[in-house]
């Protein structure tokens, strides 16, 4: 079968080897320089990380909190706006445009159990939502668990007994 | 100043994770547990507690900071209660971040129709 192609009056083969496909996909893939995606992921991510700056310096100058104690109301207030902008669908558009800049912060964890949620809603509350809710976002937290594991361990046997 | 710091070192938090995904083609799970993996390691030799200092919500916004939190309870409860703190103290910490994220990610289901 023989398709006209859009640009000259060429006729290509569809019947192409699979390595033959790559290639010809390659070259119609929106090229997105390396360097491009790393200067969005920066800006973006610099961004929220300054809006949750922000709103940390609210919680210690109006509810007059310890800096330390003031990481985890701003974390929560973070994963509310990613939920919020996730069921209103903006996330998603967010996260297409900065790559990593939306999806390395919190709120792209937050963003990964919302979405998978939503996306399983259809299946009911239990085996939908409640079983694949940390489809996505599972992977974390069982590696960073695992990995807390061993640290923990490592400073029980070399006797530092927790270093903090 | 803080705010500059924020900014600049969780952008290059997330260049870190961008140069995963296009340069080492990691996956976006795979990205997200390495980096809590890293994030885990750098608080256990003690260098991420300084970088908090530093840079503030530039540390504890990106996923490394939640393996951080996970090493930081351990630690803690190691030294408050003995060896059982290694298992006890895990999520200690993180508590705020997941359970916010389950339950609000919950309600939105509750609410909201999903699109498309």
């Amino acid at each position: 079968m023989a398709v006209k192609s859009a640009g000259g009056g060429k006729y290509r083969k569809m019947s192409m080897s699979p390595k033959e496909y790559q290639a010809f996909a390659k070259t119609r893939e929106p090229s997105r320089s390396i360097f491009g995606n790393c200067i969005r992921a920066f800006i973006v991510g610099g961004a929220i990380c300054l809006l949750g700056q922000a709103i940390q310096q609210l919680f210690i100058h109006l509810a007059h909190m310890k800096p330390e104690d003031a990481s985890n109301p701003t974390v929560a207030v973070l994963i509310i706006l990613s939920v919020i902008l996730t069921s209103l669908g903006v996330y998603d558009k967010i996260a297409q445009f900065a790559g990593a800049g939306s999806a390395v912060p919190v709120t792209g964890f937050a963003n990964s159990m919302c979405s998978a949620a939503l996306e399983h809603r259809s299946e009911g509350l239990v085996l939908g939502v409640g079983g694949n809710m940390f489809k996505l976002a599972g992977s974390v937290v069982v590696f960073g668990t695992v990995a807390a594991f061993f640290v923990g361990i490592a400073h029980l046997i070399f006797g530092t007994g927790g270093a903090h | 100043m803080q705010f500059l710091w924020a900014f600049i070192v969780g952008g290059a938090i997330c260049v870190v994770g961008q140069l995963l995904f296009d340069v080492v083609k990691l996956t976006p799970a795979h990205t997200m547990a390495t980096l809590v993996v890293v994030g885990a390691i750098i608080d256990g030799i003690g260098w991420y507690e300084p970088l908090v200092s530093f840079a503030g919500a530039g540390a504890t916004v990106p996923i490394t900071s939640f393996g951080n939190a996970l090493v930081h309870g351990a630690l803690t409860e190691l030294e408050n209660s003995g060896w059982i703190g290694v298992i006890s103290g895990i999520f200690k910490v993180t508590s705020a971040g997941i359970s916010a994220a389950i339950i609000f990610s919950f309600l939105a289901a509750l609410v909201v129709r999903p699109k498309g």
